[in-house]
């Protein structure tokens, strides 16, 4: 059976910072409804890698396919050249990102917050925006803090703001870059159930975590990367149950001995 | 004569010049505001030659007195063919000083923005244009609202060393006026006291906004 | 500029750097004198503000605000006549100095009290615990970090002093703005002196400056977040 386009292709991916090589040629495909995890020890680029796919980090060698298009560059000719602010700003808008700092914008409540992106981006009229804002905020359990800024809110209700303001965009592709590290442990799980829900409905994920049992119980594919290449990936069955890698294995027995 | 008596022959003189050193410093102000935000953007855009001749700029007006500063716009460029009034000079002269450090204070206050702020912005696919007017330059504002209120208040003072090229702000009026009555302690005191009057609100303002600004963070 | 201010200029300027370097001479005598003053006043004004004692608090605040609220100019002048009605008749120098003084001390009380705050309770509580008194407390371990805080503004502030004292040109003291005055009106120089004038304090802040930005990148302490 043919496989379908992927929805994220990743083709040879490098990226280095001055002489430091973080990211040494990743090659990697995500399919449409797929959740892939990334895990890894610190360093490994995972954070990097995430953060090529909307393009917040330029990639210094390779290319990155959304949808079959390529994110940052154009293809003209035969050759690649730099995609304009606009254009990218476009693609973006299409992708989803959580971050481990939350970034809520502080000068704007949290239904403002969710509401910003469909009216300055996608130029809804303040009402459509305000009225699906509410069904988001209520569907992340945050519908009585609407009105509530940031700094009122705990870490926990942050995040859920932050993806209740993600999914604003009705992203095809939503990228969750260590969303739960910078929390108070009692406030994780609230926000892992929101990702859960949200592989539920069938959100294409990728998701870079340290939470092990989580990334186990959600994921279609579990990838280990460690100084900047992917080391092993396959189903969570055999990633963290039977690694066929020793580092894998390093790394596990590393984590469980926490 | 006392010093109310005092006070009442020479109250309308000093509160007319009091209101040209109200305009001097609004002059002053609003001058420094526009060129020190034009110093800001060269230094933090793209051209390296725009950024330096404005870091040149900053230091130069930073590194020497007001009071030269004057000097130079009022006999400097007189001997030159380039006349100003003492009150033209006066305004041009403090509001390019106040320029240079306007633009330190935009510059402090756009880099005070967290860079997640940005990217947060643009993952949700805002154009660069966007991010700057509806998530950076907001919070920027907060930042530089009381550090500009502090530069209000030294133009306010600084408008004194004007009196010394000769503008007609209350200093001078207060000199005209010592050697008219011979009471030169008092006629100060009182003219002291009405810089009081002028800068004290102002900086009971700038502390409120310091404070909230702490809350905040 | 035609040949004869040119030939002028040839033959004057080392008359011209001379006057002048003597007045930037005085300019620095000052900004010392002066900076010693507002250092000394200052450190006292902290601790009144800092004190339990709501009368000192009280006048070292009023003291603050008076001074910070006034021109400096202002203030030399009414120093100078006040000094006069109390028959006291001092040099132009030492009544600028003087004022210059207490305006400092008002700005640098701040610095210092914020200097203060900005070590952390618990080090005090620290030191507290192992049986220090709190004068000793105090002297041994928030001072010596205080004041390596206080480094970098007081730097700025002496700057701005240094800047400030050309305002002592008003009350003919013999700096270096009232050298540049007087040669001027002696020789028509108008421009040529204004820049070398311009160039000798720049000469003198700016390097200045970059130390207090050096020291501002290493002694400033990080909000944590």
């Amino acid at each position: 059976m043919q496989q379908p386009q992927p929805l994220v292709r990743i083709e040879g991916l490098v990226k280095s910072f001055g002489t430091h090589v973080v990211l040494n040629g990743i090659d990697l495909e995500v399919q449409p409804g797929q959740k892939l995890s990334l895990i890894g020890p610190s360093g490994s680029g995972k954070t990097t890698l995430l953060r090529c796919v909307n393009y917040l980090e330029r990639p210094t060698g390779g290319h990155i396919f959304i949808d079959g298009e390529p994110i940052g560059e154009k293809l003209k000719d035969g050759r690649y050249l730099p995609m304009s602010d606009r254009e990218l700003a476009k693609l973006r808008s299409r992708i989803g990102m959580v971050f481990q700092r939350f970034n809520l914008f502080p000068h704007l409540s949290a239904i403002e917050n969710v509401m910003v992106g469909p009216v300055k981006v996608l130029r809804q009229s303040k009402a459509e925006a305000r009225a699906a804002a509410m069904e988001l905020l209520a569907k992340v359990g945050l519908a009585e803090k609407a009105d509530a800024y940031p700094d009122r809110l705990s870490g926990g209700q942050q995040q859920r703001v932050a993806i209740a303001r993600a999914l604003a965009m009705r992203p095809k592709l939503m990228l969750f870059d260590e969303a739960t590290s910078a929390l108070d442990p009692e406030l994780v799980g609230e926000v892992l159930n929101v990702m859960r829900q949200l592989a539920v409905e069938g959100m294409t994920m990728i998701i870079v975590t340290h939470e092990m049992r989580f990334a186990e119980s959600v994921s279609d594919k579990v990838v280990f990367m460690a100084d900047g290449a992917i080391v092993e990936q396959g189903p969570p069955g055999q990633v963290f149950r039977a690694p066929q890698v020793e580092r894998t294995r390093a790394f596990l027995r590393a984590i469980e001995d926490h | 004569m006392g010093v109310l008596d005092l006070w009442e022959m020479i109250r309308p003189e000093l509160l007319t010049a009091a209101l040209a050193t109200l305009q001097l410093a609004l002059g002053a102000l609003l001058l420094g505001l526009v060129l020190g935000l034009l110093l800001a953007l060269a230094r933090l855009g793209g051209n390296p030659l725009l950024g330096r001749l404005a870091g040149i700029y900053i230091e130069i007006f930073r590194g020497t007195p007001a009071l030269l500063q004057l000097f130079i716009i009022y006999f400097g460029l007189a001997a030159i063919g380039v006349t100003f009034s003492s009150f033209q000079a006066a305004v041009i002269g403090l509001g390019l000083n106040a320029a240079a450090y306007l633009a330190e204070i935009y510059r402090a206050g756009l880099e005070a923005v967290p860079k997640g702020q940005t990217e947060a912005a643009q993952a949700i696919g805002m154009t660069r244009g966007q991010v700057l007017a509806w998530i950076v330059l907001p919070q920027a504002l907060r930042v530089v609202l009381a550090p500009i209120g502090n530069v209000a208040i030294s133009l306010l003072k600084d408008t004194s060393v004007a009196s010394l090229i000769a503008a007609p702000d209350l200093m001078l009026r207060a000199q005209d006026l010592s050697s008219q009555y011979f009471m030169p302690l008092e006629i100060y005191l009182i003219v002291g006291a009405m810089y009081f009057a002028l800068c004290f609100p102002l900086s009971l303002l700038v502390r409120r906004i310091e404070r909230a600004q702490e809350r905040r963070s | 500029m035609d040949d004869a201010v040119g030939s002028r200029l040839a033959e004057l300027w080392p008359y011209l750097l001379q006057t002048l370097l003597l007045g930037a001479g005085t300019t620095v005598f000052l900004t010392i004198a002066s900076l010693l003053v507002a250092i000394a006043l200052g450190f006292v004004l902290a601790l009144m503000r800092r004190s339990d004692n709501l009368i000192l608090g009280g006048i070292a605040r009023v003291y603050l605000e008076i001074f910070r609220n006034v021109p400096i100019l202002t203030q030399l002048f009414i120093l100078y006549f006040g000094l006069a009605r109390l028959g006291i008749t001092l040099p132009a120098a030492t009544a600028a100095i003087l004022g210059f003084g207490l305006n400092g001390a008002a700005i640098l009380s701040e610095v210092f009290r914020a200097s203060i705050n900005a070590i952390d309770r618990g080090q005090g509580e620290a030191a507290l615990a192992i049986g220090m008194t709190p004068a000793r407390a105090m002297w041994v371990i928030v001072l010596p970090q205080a004041v390596r805080i206080a480094l970098p503004p007081t730097g700025n502030f002496a700057i701005g002093l240094f800047k400030d004292t050309s305002l002592a040109s008003a009350a003919a003291v013999p700096e270096l703005a009232f050298r540049a005055k007087m040669l001027v009106s002696e020789t028509y120089l108008t421009n040529e002196i204004y820049l070398m004038v311009a160039a000798i304090y720049l000469g003198m802040s700016l390097p200045v400056a970059h130390l207090v930005k050096r020291a501002e990148r290493r002694f400033t302490p990080q909000k944590a977040h």
